[in-house]
């Protein structure tokens, strides 16, 4: 519906269209002043619809999962038990996860790659039919991967904004409903301030965009789990990197009630010798939360970044003992699917079983999200970390 | 640093907390002597130090006004005086649980380039100053930020040098003990509508929190005093309930939960607007995750004055009349405010002037 948002540019909340000309000025000054217009605040043609959006993705007892790996990063994946990377093994991968029943109890929005959008079930059913019908939010992965930063110390950028407005109005169409652009900031590399700036100004052109079109952005800076640094550096970095996010997006009028962030927990780096309890990383995030996140943004997803399938349920837990002022659930991939991929191992006569393990996590990190979870009877696979140092998706 | 962990750290969380404790608020009576001389030549009292006193001692002396209050904020000519028993003023408000504080900007001077718009003076010395005052018993500042709404102003150059100043403000008083109120008051002046003032206040609060956070201010130790989301002075009013809505939208869209409490300036609005619309916020259902509370100068001692007029025999008309404010003010902090103080005179009374200057 590219029309849309062509339509939209004539629309009075244009901000060069109807506005006062120079001369309208009252009171005499010497000074020259650009004319500003005052906006109805923030509004646009699909504020209503991303607000029920954002509150349906952000319900309780219920986060994302996340299934947006590339073609490539899925085919590690495939690798991992022995499949090939082919087009019909990456479908019938996503059919088993797609529709697993009962997951829309669990799950409220499910992100998919571009290629898994417009793909259907062996029977011809559509995966994003499939979805609706279990209650679960289609969304879509827009950004188009990180690529190195100019002029910094090693950093990366993240890359989409060419033609994203077109993209994303087709992927409404096909029934998406939420994006997710992910950028990342490393610490071992500083960050720079141009890394964090790059990275806070690409979210919210991005999400400014998206909301245009009708998608609800997923805001996601992740600040990466690699490096030997404390818990107090992270908080450091993760303070500064979401002062400029959310700076940004008010600059770009993006509307906050309509949008999800999706951060790393704040924890020490990878490679630091001490390890922090669900407790201490809890107490370190939700400080930051509260810091840099205003009441407006419905809903809290965060990634797990190679944590282990049971600590990032653990860690959810933690931060789930009291109220907040927004939800604070998950949006996991690698913390949903590691046991699944083991059980299936790619054998039809595994499909169930893997069923039952993609709903086994779903349940612990839905008990999260309410606070209830109890680390009883967790299999050891869950228990296995996944960090992969320098690991590129 | 992700933020100031100092000496003061525990002291500054505890006050600010206390400050916004549900069903107390702030007394701004930090008027300079300039701006008191106005208020006293309005019910011809002539303004001189002794008079000035007590109007001070009136009010600090109310029989029953300190349940309703949590902290007094002082011109510093008053932080040193006492009352006419020889009683020091920062000891009465200690001993009847009210925080003393201390206005530290040195007032607004004009920025070049701009039509008209001002910055705030007051950052020399400020750290010393801070010092002395902690010394003598105050426990937060306050320092006060002026923004209008025109065809083009609030300005970008405007906006960053006031919400920069803020912040500078902000650390130094965290680093002298002091907690300090961030007031970056947006003008009620002019003929916008409510939609504008959002638009502009969401803009200006995001940038004083973005310069917050660039300073490494302890968000926990501060306070907001923000101008209410309304119409202009020469525009249509609109309901408490409307205030209420965009007001707290605003505060949802840009103010940190780490933030313990909003103290609101009235600004120019009479004593029953002010109270009824911030009896409107508490009512009002939504995410709130700070209180809402007053830090009212003409909007609690308006009619006091009125009753006062200068006169010895009458004190106790006009500390009752300060008493029915303090007592609505903390009701509404509750959201428990029956409207039934509209009586008094000078109660409704608009307390706008146009292009106000303290």
């Amino acid at each position: 519906m590219a029309s849309a948002s062509l339509v939209k540019l004539n629309a009075s909340s244009s901000q060069w269209i109807g506005q006062k000309s120079f001369n309208q000025r009252h009171g005499s000054s010497p000074y020259l002043a650009l004319p500003r217009v005052a906006f109805p605040i923030r509004a646009g043609a699909y504020t209503d619809e991303l607000v029920q959006t954002a509150k349906s993705i952000a319900s309780p007892g219920r986060g994302i999962l996340a299934i947006d790996e590339s073609n490539a990063t899925c085919g590690k994946r495939l690798d991992s038990i022995g499949l090939d990377n082919t087009e019909s093994n990456r479908q019938a991968y996503r059919q088993l996860l797609l529709t697993t029943p009962g997951l829309g109890e669990y799950i409220s929005g499910a992100i998919l790659f571009e290629e898994t959008l417009y793909q259907s079930t062996t029977d011809g059913k559509k995966f994003v039919d499939c979805l609706r019908e279990e209650k679960i939010v289609p969304g879509i992965k827009v950004d188009k991967g990180l690529v190195p930063l100019p002029g910094s110390n090693n950093e990366s950028w993240c890359q989409g904004l060419d033609g994203l407005a077109s993209r994303s109005a087709q992927y409404y169409e096909q029934g998406a409903r939420f994006a997710k652009w992910r950028t990342v900031v490393s610490i071992p590399c500083g960050p720079s301030a141009l890394a964090v700036k790059e990275a806070a100004w690409g979210l919210a052109r991005y999400a400014a965009i998206s909301q245009d079109n009708g998608l609800v952005p997923i805001v996601e800076p992740e600040i990466l789990l690699d490096g030997d640094h404390p818990i107090e550096r992270t908080l450091e970095v993760a303070e500064h990197v979401w002062s400029e996010v959310f700076y940004y997006l008010a600059q770009n009028n993006v509307v906050f009630e309509g949008i999800l962030l999706k951060p790393s927990m704040v924890t020490p780096g990878a490679e630091h010798k001490e390890k922090a309890s669900p407790e201490t990383i809890a107490k370190s995030t939700l400080k930051m939360l509260k810091r840099r996140v205003p009441p407006a943004v419905p809903g809290i997803m965060f990634l797990s970044g190679g944590q282990s399938e049971a600590e990032a349920t653990l860690n959810l837990n933690a931060m789930n003992q009291g109220p907040n002022p927004w939800h604070v659930s998950f949006s996991y991939a690698r913390a949903l699917q590691n046991s699944v991929l083991k059980t299936w191992q790619g054998r039809p006569e595994n499909f169930e079983a893997a069923q039952k393990s993609l709903l086994v996590r779903a349940k612990a990190n839905s008990l999260a999200q309410l606070g209830r979870y109890s680390a009883e009877g967790e299999s050891d696979e869950s228990q296995k970390g996944m960090f992969v140092k320098g690991y590129t998706y | 640093m992700s933020c100031y962990k100092g000496k003061y750290h525990d002291e500054l969380i505890a006050n600010a907390a206390y400050i916004g404790t549900p069903g107390k608020g702030i007394l701004a009576a930090d008027e300079s002597t300039g701006t008191i001389g106005k208020r006293l030549s309005s019910i011809n009292v002539e303004n001189v130090e002794s008079n000035r006193r007590a109007l001070r001692e009136l009010l600090f002396c109310t029989p029953g006004a300190f349940e309703c209050l949590s902290g007094v904020i002082l011109f510093e000519e008053t932080l040193y005086q006492k009352t006419a028993a020889g009683k020091p003023f920062v000891e009465v408000l200690k001993e009847g649980g009210v925080l003393p504080g201390i206005k530290v900007d040195k007032g607004t001077v004009e920025l070049a380039g701009t039509n008209g718009e001002t910055t705030t003076q007051g950052l020399d010395g400020l750290a010393q100053r801070c010092q002395q005052y902690y010394a003598a018993g105050a426990r937060f500042a306050k320092w006060r930020a002026v923004l209008n709404i025109g065809p083009t102003e609030p300005s970008q150059l405007a906006i960053s040098e006031n919400a920069n100043g803020l912040a500078r403000y902000a650390i130094i008083c965290q680093e002298n003990g002091l907690v300090p109120i961030v007031e970056p008051e947006i003008l009620v002046d002019g003929s916008h509508s409510i939609d504008q003032c959002a638009d502009v206040t969401e803009r200006v609060l995001a940038a004083c929190y973005k310069a917050l956070n660039d300073h490494h201010v302890l968000l926990e130790g501060t306070l907001l005093k923000p101008n209410m989301v309304t119409p202009g002075s020469d525009a249509k009013k609109v309901a408490p309930e409307v205030v209420a809505e965009y007001t707290i939208r605003a505060l949802q869209r840009t103010m940190p939960p780490a933030v313990p409490a909003v103290v609101f300036l009235s600004g120019g609005q009479s004593e029953e607007e002010a109270t009824l619309n911030l009896n409107a916020m508490n009512k009002f259902k939504g995410k709130k995750p700070w209180s809402l509370s007053f830090s009212f100068g003409r909007a609690l001692q308006q009619s006091t004055l009125k009753a006062w007029a200068g006169k010895e025999e009458n004190v106790k008309k006009a500390q009752a009349a300060f008493l029915t404010r303090c007592k609505a003010n903390s009701e509404a902090t509750l959201g428990t405010y029956k409207g039934d103080a509209a009586q008094g005179e000078g109660v409704s009374e608009s307390l706008h002037v146009k292009d106000y200057k303290y």
